[in-house]
């Protein structure tokens, strides 16, 4: 019986060992392969059917990679906002395994802290571009200052008191805080898409490679999004606190022996995540020229999505993922309707994290494994 | 504060020193019949008990979500789902929404004379039971590899997902009928027929409340069995440590996927009953928002405490649905300020997620195998004596 049992027992561990490197390949090139897919296939599809030119007139079909391309910097820019979001998501996932529901809500409140700063202090359609310069840097650092400091604040009131908790009682804080902050949004600007005023002429072109169009506001959430990016990863590679971030998240009770604050340490990242999101919000209401006390639950889902796509804790991770989303969002938008973009979203996500638990660029973690 | 509470806790081993050994059933007894007594204490269309319908609902829910989420340490941020799925199993297989098809068994009229698929209430209530016990497995099998958090993502996606369905429902074709009623929803289901107790109909909701409060008793059993089961065991033991518990000899796929399947149906054999009860299965109501709001009643009654989840979904759901709404709504209008208690509704609910978490993290009702987990896994060296309570020991104190 013994003898019997086993060679099926080895025939069956080798069958094994062949799906187990059949899925390793597909979770190392699975996933590359999945995400050319699209815009491959678009490529292909609009050199050979073409699509309908407009600008050539009605009935003319045009076969070139423009509507691509353009689909292609909508997305960029697009995904620099979801990346910032996301950059926050990670920060706080990475430091202390939250998922901090409340984080949208915050991008939200940037947003309508934004409009009503520019307001506050005169900005709108007639001012000039000087005005614009002086203005907008200014608006953007007290949102993002002001979403720094919320987000503290609900740190220090929602989770600090919950470190020793079950794992799951902040997360119910962070549910409760989203909440608060999405009545306090429906109460400030009501509970519909309010428009607001353009104030860079967002559709307006900046350059044009090829037939594709760049426009102000491609232009400004790219530029926005890149320097504070390069700032946030210089701070936490090079910085005697980002080092201090960095061993918190590897080990909080390590790093409390070596000395290290870590409560201060935790407020510091919720204030840097804070303060991206309040950037993402100003430049969000720039760039949409609407804004929606939902909006920030929406967003935020999104750019979850794509900071566990690009591995939780993973600040490139996070960029890559909120590009790669934001990508896929604009072009599922333009070519298939936006009613299906979430299906879309969501079914990558669930590949990715089936074939690559741990995120494009993340390590295995103690959750993932 | 301490001494305050160190004194109550002694006053509680006091009380519960002297209570006879059978006072849990006599309680149980009591209030079975005090939910039984309950509406014929208002009228047939109360609100009150209207609202007692939807609470019990909602606790159906809870229990279902307990399963997956307090039993087997499976966070489902995706349950939402479930309640779509078995509000569709109602539409499919209780109206005239597939209008091509001539399927009647064990109907009454009118509903055994208009065309569609019309099956008896039970049947259907069994249909969407194995229905989304089957999309629960389904939905359970990629997050079979992942831990944790990454669980909650996958399911939250399949929450999205099913949403956009129900949402796009119209444009999708099934045997040249579309498959939901998207915005606009599957209406004109049938009223459910049971003999004995004749059509059921919003001018009396007294068979709806004892419909629900039935479903909600044979729930709490099979909570209470299966808690207690070989099964039951196995999910508390993958909860609390995977690897040990697989090589002690639990098959992993098999128990994932039974709490997966399991707690589906309790949550689709619900929807389908509140799909049944408001009559309009409307793609709107499936959102994230509905997932939140039943884990809540989960984490706030204590995760993996029958009771306390009983207890947490029946005060989530009547303050959400009765208190604010309708018994303090003019309390500031009275007070002469200018609002309604409405329009905070959200926030108001937000800051008792908040206030309660804070004071009590560990649940209104903790379990009792977990409270000991948090006082004597962290830290505690000196245990104590057996026989005292661990009652009442605050997770707070003990751990830094």
């Amino acid at each position: 019986m013994e003898a019997r049992s086993l060679p099926t027992r080895t025939a069956s561990s080798g069958g094994k060992r062949a799906l187990l490197a059949i899925r390793r390949a597909a979770g190392r090139w699975g996933l590359v392969a999945l995400l050319l897919a699209f815009p491959i296939y678009f490529g292909a599809h609009d050199l050979i059917t073409g699509y309908p030119g407009y600008a050539h007139g009605h009935g003319t079909r045009v076969h070139d990679l423009t509507y691509l391309g353009t689909n292609f910097v909508q997305g960029i820019s697009n995904g620099a906002i979801w990346a910032l979001i996301a950059i926050g998501y990670t920060l706080v996932y990475g430091i202390i395994e939250l998922i901090n529901f409340a984080h949208g809500d915050v991008f939200m409140i940037g947003s309508m802290t934004g409009v009503s700063l520019w307001s506050a202090i005169g900005l709108g359609l007639a001012t000039s571009t000087l005005g614009l310069v002086v203005g907008l840097p200014l608006a953007l650092l007290v949102c993002m200052l002001v979403c720094g400091a919320l987000n503290v604040l609900i740190e220090r009131v929602g989770y600090r008191p919950l470190r020793g908790a079950p794992r799951l009682a902040p997360l119910i804080t962070a549910v409760g805080f989203s909440f608060i902050l999405q009545n306090v949004g429906l109460l400030w600007r009501g509970g519909s898409t309010v428009g607001v005023s353009d104030l860079i002429r967002e559709n307006k072109s900046v350059v044009q490679i090829s037939g594709v169009v760049v426009h102000r506001a491609d232009v400004l959430s790219i530029g926005v999004t890149i320097p504070l990016v390069i700032l946030l990863g210089w701070f936490v590679s090079r910085t005697r606190q980002g080092k201090a971030m960095r061993a918190t998240a590897q080990d909080p009770e390590a790093a409390r022996l070596m000395g290290i604050n870590v409560d201060w340490t935790i407020s510091l990242t919720f204030l840097i995540g804070g303060a991206l999101a309040g950037a993402a919000g100003l430049v969000y209401a720039l760039y949409e020229t609407t804004i929606w006390y939902l909006q920030g639950f929406e967003a935020g889902l999104i750019a979850f999505t794509a900071a566990v796509m690009g591995g939780i804790g993973n600040l490139r991770g996070a960029v890559l993922g909120g590009l790669i989303i934001g990508g896929i969002q604009q072009t599922i938008d333009a070519r298939v309707g936006p009613q299906w973009t979430p299906f879309f979203v969501f079914g990558l996500l669930i590949i990715v994290l089936v074939l690559r638990p741990q995120g494009l660029l993340g390590e295995e973690t103690r959750e993932a494994g | 504060m301490n001494e305050l509470r160190a004194q109550l806790q002694e006053w509680r081993a006091a009380i519960e020193r002297r209570l006879p050994s059978w006072w849990p059933r006599a309680l149980a007894v009591a209030l079975i019949a005090f939910g039984l007594i309950l509406p014929q204490l208002f009228s047939v269309t109360s609100n009150f008990v209207n609202t007692e319908i939807l609470s019990l609902t909602y606790v159906m829910f809870a229990l279902g979500l307990n399963i997956v989420v307090g039993f087997a340490g499976l966070l489902d941020l995706g349950y939402v789902a479930f309640f779509a799925l078995g509000s569709y199993a109602f539409g499919w297989l209780g109206s005239g929404w597939f209008y091509k098809a001539h399927v009647h068994i064990l109907v009454h009229a009118p509903a055994s004379t208009i065309p569609g698929i019309h099956l008896n209430f039970v049947l259907i209530l069994i249909c969407a039971g194995i229905f989304t016990a089957l999309a629960g497995a389904v939905i359970g099998v990629p997050t079979l590899r992942l831990r944790g958090d990454y669980i909650a993502i996958v399911t939250l996606a399949f929450g999205e997902i099913i949403r956009v369905f129900a949402l796009q429902g119209p444009s999708l074709k099934i045997f040249g009928m579309p498959l939901t009623g998207g915005e606009l929803g599957i209406s004109g289901t049938d009223a459910p027929y049971l003999p004995g107790v004749g059509m059921f109909s919003q001018l009396n909701i007294r068979p709806w409340y004892y419909t629900i409060f039935a479903l909600v008793l044979i729930t709490l059993f099979v909570n209470l069995r299966v808690r207690d089961s070989r099964l039951g065991r196995a999910w508390i033991a993958l909860r609390e440590d995977e690897v040990a518990a697989v090589s002690m000899g639990i098959p992993l796929v098999r128990t994932k996927l039974f709490a997966y399947s399991l707690g589906a149906a309790f949550g689709g054999i619900a929807g389908a009953f509140l799909a049944a009860y408001t009559t309009l299965i409307d793609a709107g109501e499936f959102q994230f928002g509905f997932s939140i709001f039943v884990l809540s009643m989960v984490i706030l009654g204590g995760l993996g405490s029958i009771w306390g989840v009983v207890l947490g979904a029946l005060l989530l759901a009547n303050i959400n649905y009765y208190l604010i709404p309708d018994v303090f709504n003019s309390l500031p209008g009275d007070l002469g300020l200018n609002f309604n208690l409405t329009d905070l509704q959200v926030s108001i609910f937000g800051f008792l997620l908040v206030i309660v978490m804070v004071l009590r993290p560990q649940g209104l009702v903790p379990e009792r195998r977990r409270k000991l987990e948090l006082t004597r896994g962290l830290g505690e060296t000196e245990l104590e004596e057996p026989g005292t309570s661990w009652a009442g020991v605050e997770p707070g104190e003990v751990v830094q």
